[in-house]
């Protein structure tokens, strides 16, 4: 066992793990955050998605010793009310089915959007291949990017005691 | 519905818990809640709050404060049941669903069959539920007109209140339903007309999709029960073989390790042996998994190889069956026609994987009681399943239906549940288990591969005179372990093949049966994913054959009136089917009418410069008649069609010395963002009152119109699956 510090959504945490345990296991079992999901374990689908100090890595294959000191951001990071820009987007498409994967795919859209505000559709092609998604939401996945990008930038330019969309 | 009479007991059953064989109406008073979920059995963690206030029946619970529970029968796996099916007890009771709660049933004897499968649960639960919403409805109409001392035909319902205009007076549920409860529920309410739905045929906003946006929603796999501990479980790769022995010693030193015990996953009649690891956390018991040295006795299992089994059916093809369908003299037409075309296809056995590998947990407070968690299409399967396997009450089986990570058929098998259950009630504690995605990808029940042989004779004028369909394949059930009646043909594994509406005057439909020893299950839309293929592109090859348009040449085998001739007309005017492609592209088509439904696609693809074929553009046609969610059939389609485009170009299953080669998603590959073309649907909703199911019809003509218009585009007849799209141009 060892003792890992790490920032999970702004909150200094302490874990007592193994430090081989995979970040996935530590945040779903340990802290109690199930936002994030298991899907293959080996980087190859996704569901694990989380942000870095702000980028996007699959948490299933990275050991939580290797995160030592870092930020963590979840999806239940991202808003309280499901009112991110990006969540709004996903409930304006009603882009879930299942709904198994679509937290990984908001984490990697999000990561997107933050880098290429304005993303094509080849851009948006090369930054959620990762996420697979088996119940075939993928149109509206696209769609839905699209939209809060919209959204997005239309908020950053309002002047900013007028910014009630996009805030956080 | 296939109602055929050689349909097996276990097929059977399974349509009778998809509520397809005549449900019955439940209405009844109930105001206890012990009446309605079945005897108290552990309170332990139920992330399905029991309903508070008063039963008008058992689906419908309404508080002193007007708050409204409705009950949702059929477990959610992304086919949109949480919504649907509440929404038809809602429209009758004029309540808006962003006001209600909804709860899951846990297989309760009041709610009959609750099982998701088979494109079933609005056509199983539309007229059943719709009465019992209309009958609460006149219950609390009643109690509000008695009240008032009003005639009940002068009130009406909207925002959970009764209204009563002409002395504009209005009151609300809470307020009536401890005496409409008293009252008797009418059998025979009157259905509010289709003309005054406010939600039903809308596209309305789901009511769970805030939560699955936001890492709200409860799946199985996030499920934690106090004292709960976790387990892996090690499983031959050869699925079949005997434990022998193992050697744990490795295991035991992981930290967090408590116990290495045998385990057993039931799968239908079969039962496979297992080494449990139980720890205290899951990446333990992963670990102490890894850990373990075990001894197997495959059995003879180890000789199965795919190559081989496929030229044994091959082989198998040559007999000459049993008879699915006949009609006229097809080897006399045969004979005498002066185009003859015979053609075979070949399609691969393929995984579920959905997105949420197996898990369950499970917990006994005694011996003789227990608790489930899991992600289960069937709350009715895992009860009756615990029934029979532990020998238990009914009562004392209390089950939480989770949202489902997927589905696609996989989880109406309950082995997951059954293996856990062993574990917990030997572990004597609540456990965990979870299946790793190889396990998920290589251990089944897969969706079998068919193979097919046609033959046919095309009279002068192109037109078909003689038709043969011979399905060569192994039959999910006996794979399941009941064994297959000699002289018998397997309906499930001709699903289809004789539906379909050309006109031909005489055929000759045949099945032959194949061993085959890993298990096989029902995939979304069955038997139809691969035998449409098959079917819907040899009907093209006589097309060509004959000089014809293909969609045309279909509709003139269609002279009289149809849902498929309708399907085929309206695809023509949508895809805009004569308009001239670029160059270099291609465009096919193909319809299929099963069990679940009747759809029609034209797909789009285009030849690239470095050899490979892209998909553009898949337009559907689907057949409805009635619908509840225009939006969730767009969006169920539009995952069939992804699901379809897998199942048709990527590698499947395949098997190597007894064990699956395949094991997660970098060897078993499954499309991606990039790979998805165009996708347009139009739901054809003139078909009058019939209800057809909306999961899985949108699958079967994809695999077929994709081989079609890569003919068209490139000159080449696919006849086996999977296609690889990357060599075709
Ligand atoms: S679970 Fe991490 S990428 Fe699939
Ligand atoms: S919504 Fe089910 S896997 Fe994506």
């Amino acid at each position: 066992m060892a003792t890992i510090k790490l920032t999970i959504n702004n909150q200094p945490r302490t874990l007592d793990v193994e430090p081989d345990m995979p970040l996935l296991w530590a945040i779903r079992d340990v802290v109690g955050l199930t936002g994030t999901k298991f899907g293959c374990g080996i980087a190859q689908c996704g569901a694990c998605t989380v942000h870095l100090d702000g980028s996007p890595v699959r948490s299933c294959s990275v050991p939580v010793s290797a995160v030592s000191g870092q930020k963590i951001t979840t999806i239940e990071g991202l808003s309280k009310n499901a009112d991110h820009p990006v969540q709004k987007a996903w409930i304006a498409h009603q882009v879930p089915q299942c709904g198994y994967c679509q937290s990984g795919q908001i984490m990697s859209a999000v990561a997107l959007l933050k880098t290429t505000p304005k993303p094509t559709d080849s851009d948006i092609d090369n930054a959620m291949q990762g996420n697979i998604c088996r119940c075939g939401t993928y149109t509206r996945v696209r769609e839905a990017i699209h939209t809060a990008s919209a959204e997005m930038n239309t908020a950053n330019k309002l002047p900013k005691n007028g910014a009630k969309v996009g805030k956080r | 519905m296939n109602t055929n009479e050689t349909l097996s007991a276990n097929r059977r059953d399974f349509l009778k818990l998809l509520g397809l064989t005549g449900a019955a109406l439940v209405v009844g008073i109930s105001s206890a809640n012990a009446e309605v979920f079945g005897g108290p059995v552990s309170g332990l963690l139920n992330i399905n709050a029991d309903p508070v206030g008063m039963a008008l029946t058992p689906y419908i619970i309404i508080d002193k404060t007007g708050k409204v529970t409705l009950m949702n029968s059929q477990p959610d796996m992304g086919q949109g049941t949480h919504q649907s099916i509440p929404a038809l007890m809602a429209e009758e009771l004029g309540l808006s669903l962003d006001k209600v709660t909804i709860l899951q049933t846990g297989g309760e004897k009041a709610f009959g069959g609750q099982v998701s499968g088979g494109s079933s649960s609005v056509r199983g639960n539309y007229m059943t539920l719709r009465k019992v919403g209309a009958s609460a409805r006149e219950m609390l109409v009643t109690a509000a007109s008695q009240q008032w001392n009003v005639p009940a035909n002068e009130c009406t319902v909207a925002d959970a209140r009764v209204h009563h205009k002409a002395s504009n007076r209005s009151i609300g549920y809470g307020d009536l339903v401890e005496t409409a409860s008293k009252l008797t529920a009418p059998t025979s309410p009157k259905l509010k007309e289709s003309k005054d739905f406010t939600i039903l045929g809308k596209a309305t906003m789901r009511p769970e999709v805030p939560a699955k946006s936001s890492g709200k929603a409860v799946f199985g796999i996030d499920v934690k029960v106090p004292g709960m501990l976790y387990a892996s479980v090690e499983r031959s790769p050869v699925i079949g073989s005997k434990l022998v022995s193992f050697d744990d010693t490795k295991t035991k030193q992981v930290k967090g390790v408590r116990q290495v015990l045998k385990a057993s996953r039931v799968l239908e009649k079969n039962r496979y042996d297992g080494v449990a690891v139980v720890a205290d956390t899951y990446w333990a018991a992963l670990k102490g998994r890894r850990a373990l040295a075990v001894t197997w006795d495959h059995q003879g299992l180890d000789k199965f190889n795919t190559p081989a089994y496929e030229q044994h059916l091959h082989e198998l093809a040559k007999q000459d069956g049993l008879v699915d369908h006949s009609a006229g003299d097809f080897a006399k037409a045969l004979a005498d026609a002066p185009t003859k075309l015979e053609a075979f296809y070949e399609t691969p056995m393929v995984s579920h994987s959905p997105m949420e590998p197996m898990n369950c947990v499970v917990h006994w407070p005694t011996d003789t009681s227990v608790e489930i968690w899991a992600s289960s299409q069937g709350a009715t399967i895992i009860k009756e399943n615990m029934v029979a396997e532990f020998k238990l009450k009914a009562d004392d089986v209390k089950v939480n239906i989770t949202f489902n990570g997927g589905g696609f058929g996989r989880r109406l098998f309950q082995d997951f549940v059954l293996e856990a259950a062993h574990i917990a009630k030997a572990v004597g504690k609540p456990v965990k288990v979870i299946w790793t995605r190889e396990d998920d990808t290589q251990l089944g029940p897969f969706r079998p591969m068919t193979f097919s042989a046609f033959r046919a004779g095309l009279g002068a004028d192109g037109m078909p005179l003689a038709f043969q369909h011979k399905v060569i394949s192994p039959s999910i059930e006996a794979t399941l372990g009941s064994p297959h009646k000699t002289g018998t043909v397997d309906k499930t594994m001709t699903e289809g093949i004789s539906e379909q509406k050309y006109e031909i005057p005489n055929v000759d439909n045949r099945y032959v049966f194949a061993e085959l020893p890993v298990p096989t299950g029902y995939w979304r839309a069955v038997t139809s994913t691969t035998l449409a293929f098959a079917h819907e592109c040899f009907i093209d090859e006589m097309a060509h054959k004959a000089g014809k348009d293909p969609l045309d040449y279909r509709l003139a085998m269609m002279t009289k009136a149809s849902d498929a001739k309708r399907v085929l007309t309206k695809l023509r005017e949508v895809s805009k089917w004569d308009k001239p492609l670029p160059a270099g592209w291609g465009r096919g088509v193909a319809q299929y009418e099963f069990f679940a439904g009747l759809a029609g696609h034209v797909v789009e693809v285009s030849k690239q410069k470095d050899g490979s074929v892209k998909v553009e553009k898949v337009i559907c046609v689907i057949d409805l008649g009635t619908v509840v969610n225009p939006d969730m059939v767009r969006a169920q389609t539009e995952g069939a069609i992804a699901m379809a485009i897998t199942a048709a170009t990527k590698p499947g299953i395949t098997f190597e010395n007894g064990a699956a080669q395949q094991a997660n998603f970098d060897t078993n590959p499954m499309l991606r963002i990039n790979e998805m073309p165009v996708v347009e649907v139009h739901i054809l909703a003139e078909g009058g009152p019939v209800i057809k199911g909306v999961g899985e019809p949108g699958l079967p003509p994809v695999a077929p119109a994709l081989a079609n218009a890569i003919f068209m585009a490139t000159g080449k007849r696919v006849r086996r699956l999977p296609m690889d799209l990357s060599k075709l141009a």
